[in-house]
């Protein structure tokens, strides 16, 4: 192997984690192809309400053999690494917990946190390489004047993953290669067609990769029965904003604050689901302007732009994936919990899922809303 | 970058000599040995010398050789063989163990969901089958005993010989399959009293694709798939020719090893390889220690790494060796052999297999005794397990 350095990149059989693999290796990086399979989608199949065959996106066979096909076709070795046991402690277990207490999660950025930017870049100081690279759309660089790592949106708004990657360490980052950050996505095609690689138009992604079709509520079913549970008891009241009992529901799991659809309930007004509490298992419904509230509470911070928070600081905050960012102050409020008070009210803040705070461009950090 | 491979289990070279053997017989002699004229007359000759020289590897008589596609082939004809000729039924019993490759594993299974009983007998913590356990788990309807001869991911070699006469007291069918044996041991099927004893090309320097099955004289096979008479009518299909001549060539060439004692060096290549590793790193240990095992294969488990980890850093210097077993999509699972000796989860993923094959040199040997040692520390410095433990001793 030359001096040059190595980098392994973490190849999913897609079109962007492809094109970084041949553009490292294009400029002359040592570049080890590396998939992780951390999902059998075989495990589950025909149980419960699972279809017989499955044709979920993770680590499917044949992603597997997409992105073995890319480093035959560029000339990179290629090694699918195995970390189901993670997975499925940090990622799918807490996946279902969150929903069975009544949150709605984001498994992605616990992969993130957990897989791909933790083991991952173990595996790849083990077998020699300095740094991870991936296809997500954000950008990671150094400032001289802070002395931090930073995570800046990247060039194609429309791709933006920060979102899901606000929980990087500095150590992380310092290990992390973003190399389509400065691209526009249909770039990365055209890339991929220029280095030949025949998964050039192949479509997106945008599931959640081991929840076939997204019907996670069949996974929940087909996940308990798997290990001997059956679902717990979370059916339960729906109730008005002043708790008053109109009707019943068949689990809080089957909803997320904001939802309409699915009630079951027929009043003059549409409804909306405002609160699900997971302890008394009552579904909080009332009017869509209820639905608005003007401050969050996060916990289980990460801040990567600043070592911590001093005085209240002006941000935006995006509080789902498809969300633009709303101006917000941000304060500590304890030791691992900050209180973001926006503007003007957010339709739908939703317990489970991250607040990201951003100056600008950069990624100030963030939390998980409680 | 200088390649060395030492992962003769999985595949091994096909030899010079077996290469230059199998060349005329794909575009010179290329007639179908079922052919009455000369070009059948030409490769039937040869596949009938093939023949003869696999019966001398495995001391049987030429009819008694099958040529089947490989291993796999092998151990699905002796198995189902044996069913689907009405000699097993629903509700009968057939006895395997615990460590056999997933050909007879997974074959095993199939029978249990038509409905045949399946006792799987285990192995103690060096990988060694005890046949007083095997004896036990005969019953008055178990028609067979398929159990293993060398296994592929220790080398320990089974007790084949007390088993088969366990077999041939009770009467019933012993198959053994010999993919790992065969050249590495000598064989003799006789001594062993099986019924039936696999073996596989690739694995002792032909090429992949080609196999055998040795059937004893009267026991009669109902075959997997239906077509000519050929191979007896216990194998239809046109034959293989060159494969089988590689074969042959093959096993001609492991006869003279054993004649010049070669099995014995390359024992002594493993142990040099084996103590040299484990003389410059602690916390190590073979898996199968003690017994009997061919002469290639060594099982090294280095405690607080990850075994995937340590293959893949070592392919990337150059060297091939294997861990665990390859899933569909090629991850690493945790081998259901090591597993069955009682290793625990996170000693069954830190372990390697070293497996020798006749083209390997001495230099290749240095070339491993300095790499691994210096790879698992590597490792081992980014474990936070095994720093742990450092500082707890």
């Amino acid at each position: 192997m030359s001096s040059a350095k190595t980098i392994a990149v973490a190849m999913s059989g897609g079109v962007d984690s492809s094109t970084v693999a041949a553009m490292l290796r294009a400029e002359g990086y040592n570049v080890v192809g590396l998939t992780m399979q951390l999902w059998n989608q075989r495990r589950l199949a025909g149980r419960a309400g699972m279809p017989e065959t499955v044709t979920g996106r993770c680590c499917s066979l044949d992603d597997v053999y997409d992105a073995r096909r890319v480093a035959e076709t560029i000339g990179i070795p290629y090694y699918v690494v195995n970390h189901e046991d993670r997975f499925e402690r940090d990622v799918v277990r807490p996946f279902v917990q969150e929903y069975l207490s009544g949150r709605t999660p984001i498994p992605c950025s616990l992969c993130n946190n957990h897989l791909k930017f933790d083991q991952l870049l173990t595996v790849a100081r083990q077998i020699g390489a300095d740094a991870v690279a991936t296809g997500h759309y954000a950008r990671v660089e150094f400032d001289d004047s802070r002395g931090r790592w930073l995570l800046k949106r990247p060039t194609d708004r429309s791709k933006d993953q920060t979102y899901f990657l606000f929980g990087l360490t500095q150590e992380q980052l310092s290990r992390t290669l973003f190399p389509l950050g400065g691209m526009n996505k249909p770039d990365v095609r055209e890339l991929a067609r220029k280095h030949g690689l025949a998964l050039a138009e192949k479509p997106d992604s945008q599931e959640i990769c081991f929840v076939p079709g997204g019907d996670y509520k069949n996974f929940l079913d087909a996940y308990l029965a798997e290990q001997g549970d059956s679902l717990p008891e979370t059916a339960g009241e729906l109730v008005t904003t002043d708790g008053r009992v109109i009707g019943e529901h068949g689990g809080i799991h089957n909803f997320t604050v904001g939802q309409r659809k699915g009630l079951g309930v027929a009043t003059g007004s549409p409804l909306y689901v405002l609160q699900i509490k997971g302890d008394t298992r009552q579904v909080v419904v009332g009017d869509a302007e209820n639905l608005y509230s003007q401050t969050l509470l996060t916990r289980r911070i990460n801040l990567i732009s600043v070592d911590d928070l001093g005085e209240p600081t002006r941000v935006s905050v995006k509080i789902r994936h498809r969300h633009e960012p709303a101006a917000a102050t941000i304060e500590k409020t304890g030791a691992d919990e900050i209180l973001v008070t926006f503007d003007q009210p957010q339709r739908a803040i939703t317990p489970g899922q991250a607040a990201v705070f951003y100056d600008g461009e950069i990624v100030v950090g963030g939390g998980w809303i409680s | 970058m200088r390649r060395v491979y030492l992962d003769n289990n999985a595949s091994t070279p096909v030899l010079p000599e077996v290469l230059e053997a199998m060349r005329p017989y794909y575009a010179e002699h290329f007639g179908n040995a079922s052919s009455i004229h000369h070009h059948g007359q030409e490769t039937r000759a040869a596949v009938e010398r093939a023949r003869e020289s696999v019966a001398k590897l495995l001391g049987c008589r030429p009819a008694e050789v099958v040529f089947t596609s490989g291993g796999t082939e092998a151990d699905n004809l002796a198995i189902f063989g044996v069913l689907n000729q009405g000699l097993l039924h629903p509700g009968d019993h057939v006895v395997s163990s615990t460590i056999e490759h997933h050909a007879v594993l997974n074959s095993c299974k199939q029978l249990q969901e038509r409905g045949v009983e399946v006792t799987y007998v285990p192995v103690d913590g060096r990988c060694l089958i005890n046949p007083d356990d095997v004896r036990r788990a005969l019953r008055s309807n178990t028609k067979l005993v398929t159990i293993m001869m060398a296994n592929n991911e220790t080398g320990v070699l089974q007790p084949v010989d007390e088993i088969g006469r366990i077999c041939a007291d009770a009467d019933v069918f012993f198959h053994t399959d010999a993919v790992q044996a065969a050249s590495k041991v000598p064989i003799r099927v006789k001594e062993i009293g099986c019924d039936l004893l696999s073996i596989s090309g690739h694995k002792l320097h032909a090429p992949q694709g080609v196999g055998a099955l040795y059937v004893r004289k009267g026991t009669i096979l109902e075959p997997l798939f239906y077509g000519g008479s050929h191979e007896r009518s216990r194998r239809a299909g046109t034959e293989n020719v060159p494969g089988i001549v590689g074969l042959g060539k093959a096993a001609e060439l492991a006869m003279k090893a054993f004649e010049h004692g070669e099995d014995g060096e390359m024992a002594a290549q493993r142990d040099r390889l084996q103590s040299a590793v484990l003389g410059s790193v602690e916390s190590a240990g073979v898996n199968g220690d003690g017994v009997p095992r061919v002469p290639n294969t060594t099982n090294i488990y280095f405690d607080y790494i990850e075994g995937e980890a340590l293959v893949i850093a070592l392919d990337l210097k150059g060297l091939a060796v294997s861990t665990g077993a390859a899933c569909s999509s090629g991850a690493i699972e945790p081998s259901h052999v090591l597993t069955a000796m009682g290793l625990r989860a996170d000693r069954a993923r830190a372990s390697l297999r070293f497996s020798l094959g006749k083209q390997n040199t001495a230099e290749d040997v240095d070339f491993a005794t300095q790499l691994v040692p210096a790879s698992v520390e590597r490792l081992r410095e980014l474990s936070p397990l095994y720093n742990k433990a450092a500082v707890s001793t």
